[in-house]
């Protein structure tokens, strides 16, 4: 049997990722890497402008939209480790481009081309087992735009499955949003917080020692109220621990941590 | 009714320390949702359904027009009468004048958020005539003088307790002196009391969930049945409804009604569902000697055509505030006018202006659940959307709000100098957050901080200054 050609992606590394957490951005690229993929990283990239279309600031989000339209021209796959920025590109874009059929078609090229990461290594790629260990129990978290948008559900935990000594325990609720929702969890705080709180409290319930999800706005958020609750959870993006970086600080902790 | 959407935060501020409506929200979001769940389960063509029931409603709203002509024309054939409520205004006045007309004293009202919409209540008691809510959970919050939190469970709010309170206070005069700590007790003693108030009612005004274009019938679903004495005892029978309550057919309903129940109550149908057509006709022993049917559009016409006419598919099952996280944790008080959730975050700003009610379409954090049990598939969070696209237009956005996201935009357009400035902010908060990890206070942050630790950036800075290092060598 002929092997088929390397595809090529081009990784969206996201906004949050990029100032944050790289280890995120880096596990991508080894997981798809250790798939056949060519991975490249397009230098031109900044934010998919979710910031601004959830305000309601039409114009600048299709500022914004046009440059990572043109930063991500001729690569054969996009790919974000995150559910709400792939989202962005692939349910948003066409939409903002109603009264420019040129854009449109080129919004919609992209769109197609588009895919969360644990989608993409699962339905696209075909990858079922990852080569990695990690010794606790996780509990994961289904983040709304993968869920919703995009249909992740199955496929992390799948990957998942296939970690050494990883246990999983799911939470009550876990398609439950965290309360994070972009400006939201600044713009009305205290709802925000007592929406983290309820999931803070279901990830403890798990039993779980990590919490996992896949995108890192939903895992600063909850991070950030386990560790001002006391709580003992560590927190990482599943695509870490699907790298083998589970020896990383979990995130919020310093190079101190206890992991 | 008076808004107090304006108000929002502070609504939601007193709701999440208001420990009587965190219990009844704690036990009504596990409820209703996992009813759903299991009745969606139970139903191998729920999914195709609801498209179904999207197409029909998107069909009548396409031909709305004809639709509501063809139910007046059966209604009048009928013997009924149909009068049209442009506004809140006409549909308070058209009531009082058909209640004054035979010289009601007291009208037993069932089901009509409509109602409360055109504050009927209010508009009646002074003029002398007392409405009475005949459905349990109107009742409660009638006695209290409280807005319903919630379209099917007007009275979701409320604990046991404050129930038991509520009907000592007010039942002691009718004789009822015992406290009652039983749920079956409390509705077996304001079916006592409202008993009698069914046969003294002059007039029955109820909602509808549905108005038959084919047979000019109103279709009305009930778990408790008063909505059938409301409107066969009294002599008159008036209903109130929204333009977008028309359908085509019976066998339309009929759909319409597989999705309701289980998408409200998880219920397969409701226990009763009632369909009149008409008044009284010669030979019938019992229904009401005239039937009256006041038509509300109230700003809803002005969204037909748009891309926003897909608000007016709603029928008002409450699904999307049952999965909504936010009214899980507020309640619906808090939104301060008559439909709260998502839907009311969507209808307020075009009923009472987003002015008035910019707050509700952006206190989400767009999480797509609402949307994902709509029974008729509306598009809630592009809605809300929506609302916050007009409001920034209209520099209705706080300005602190508008001038941050101007300036950071500038930037985003601009990666070389977003890298500068991104690989700044990384080394300077990755330095003073290492030994931690994370920060429990941080200028300008203090939304996020207040509640939660931030947490630090990893050492060694941004993702693209790394990848650049890396791979520097190997570029041309």
């Amino acid at each position: 049997m002929s092997r088929p050609p390397p595809r090529r992606v081009a990784l969206f590394v996201t906004c949050l990722v990029d100032l944050f957490r790289p280890s995120v951005g880096f596990a991508a690229v080894k997981l798809l890497e250790d798939a056949g993929c060519i991975v490249e990283v397009p230098p031109l990239q900044v934010c998919c402008g979710q910031p601004a279309y959830n305000s309601g600031d039409r114009a600048s989000t299709k500022a914004i939209a046009r440059q990572v339209i043109g930063a991500f021209e001729g690569y054969q796959h996009v790919v974000a480790p995150s559910g709400s920025c792939a989202g962005m590109l692939s349910h948003h874009y066409p939409g903002l481009f109603d009264d420019d059929p040129a854009m449109k078609t080129r919004a919609e090229n992209l769109a197609a081309r588009t895919h969360e990461l644990m989608a993409f290594l699962v339905d696209v790629l075909g990858v079922t087992k990852v080569a990695a260990r990690y010794d606790g129990v996780v509990t994961y978290h289904d983040s709304c735009s993968g869920l919703r948008e995009l249909g992740v559900k199955q496929q992390p935990r799948t990957l998942l499955g296939s970690v050494q000594g990883l246990g999983l325990r799911e939470m009550k609720t876990p398609e439950v949003c965290c309360g994070f929702g972009g400006t939201f969890c600044v713009k009305y705080p205290e709802i925000s917080n007592a929406m983290v709180g309820e999931k803070t409290s279901d990830i403890e319930a798990s039993g779980a020692d990590t919490v996992l999800a896949g995108d890192l706005g939903c895992l600063m958020n909850m991070a950030g109220k386990l560790q001002r609750e006391g709580r003992a959870v560590q927190v990482r993006h599943v695509a870490e621990v699907l790298a083998d970086m589970g020896a990383l600080a979990p995130i919020g902790q310093g190079e101190g941590g206890e992991r | 009714m008076q808004s107090t959407a304006r108000a929002f935060k502070q609504n939601a501020h007193e709701a999440l320390h208001d420990p009587n409506l965190q219990d009844s929200l704690a036990k009504l979001k596990v409820g209703f949702s996992e009813r759903r769940r299991q009745a969606a389960e139970r139903l191998p063509e729920f999914e195709a359904l609801r498209d179904r029931a999207r197409d029909i409603k998107n069909h009548t709203l396409e031909n709305l027009d004809f639709y509501l002509e063809e139910f007046e024309r059966k209604v009048l054939a009928l013997g009924g009468h149909v009068h049209w409520a442009p506004t809140a205004e006409d549909a308070r006045r058209i009531i009082a004048d058909l209640c004054k007309s035979v010289g009601a004293r007291t009208i037993a009202k069932s089901k009509s958020m409509v109602s409360e919409e055109i504050g009927l209540n209010d508009h009646l008691e002074a003029l002398g005539i007392a409405p009475i809510e005949t459905d349990l959970g109107e009742y409660i919050i009638q006695l209290r003088h409280e807005p319903p939190s919630h379209i099917i469970a007007p009275a979701v709010h409320l604990t046991k307790d404050q129930v038991a309170d509520t009907f000592l206070e007010h039942h002691r005069e009718l004789g009822f002196t015992r406290r009652l700590t039983e749920r079956n007790d409390l509705v077996a003693e304001a079916r006592q009391v409202l008993r009698q108030k069914f046969l003294d009612a002059d007039v029955g005004l109820n909602g509808a969930n549905f108005l038959v274009a084919e047979t000019g019938s109103s279709m009305l679903v009930t778990n408790e049945g008063n909505a059938d004495l409301s409107n066969t005892l009294p002599r008159m029978q008036i209903v109130l409804a929204s333009i977008e309550k028309v359908i085509p057919t019976l066998e339309d309903a009929a759909v319409l009604l597989r999705v309701l129940a289980r998408s409200a109550t998880g219920q397969e149908s409701s226990a009763y569902t009632t369909l009149n057509t008409g008044p009284k006709r010669a030979g019938d022993l019992d229904g009401p000697e005239q039937y009256h049917v006041v038509i509300l559009d109230n700003g809803r016409s002005s969204v037909l055509g748009t891309r926003m006419q897909d608000m007016l598919r709603c029928i008002r099952c409450g699904a999307c505030m049952n999965h909504c996280p936010v009214y899980g944790a507020i309640g619906g008080h808090a939104y301060g006018w008559v439909y709260p959730g998502p839907i009311g975050a969507v209808l307020t700003p075009q009923l009472i202006g987003v002015e008035e009610a910019g707050n509700l379409p952006n206190a989400s954090t767009f999480c797509g659940h609402c949307e994902s049990v709509c029974p008729v598939r509306i598009p809630l969070p592009r809605l809300m959307r929506h609302w916050r696209e007009r409001e920034f237009e209209r520099h209705l956005t706080p300005r602190a709000a508008r001038q941050g996201l101007a300036l950071w935009s500038f930037v985003a357009r601009r990666p070389k100098l977003y890298r500068r400035l991104s690989g700044f902010a990384n080394k300077l908060l990755a330095l003073f957050g290492r030994a931690e990890g994370r920060y429990r206070s941080l200028p300008l942050a203090s939304g996020w901080t207040r509640f939660r630790d931030f947490p630090a950036p990893q050492p060694g800075g941004t993702f693209h200054a790394q990848w650049a290092r890396q791979h520097s060598r190997v570029r041309p």
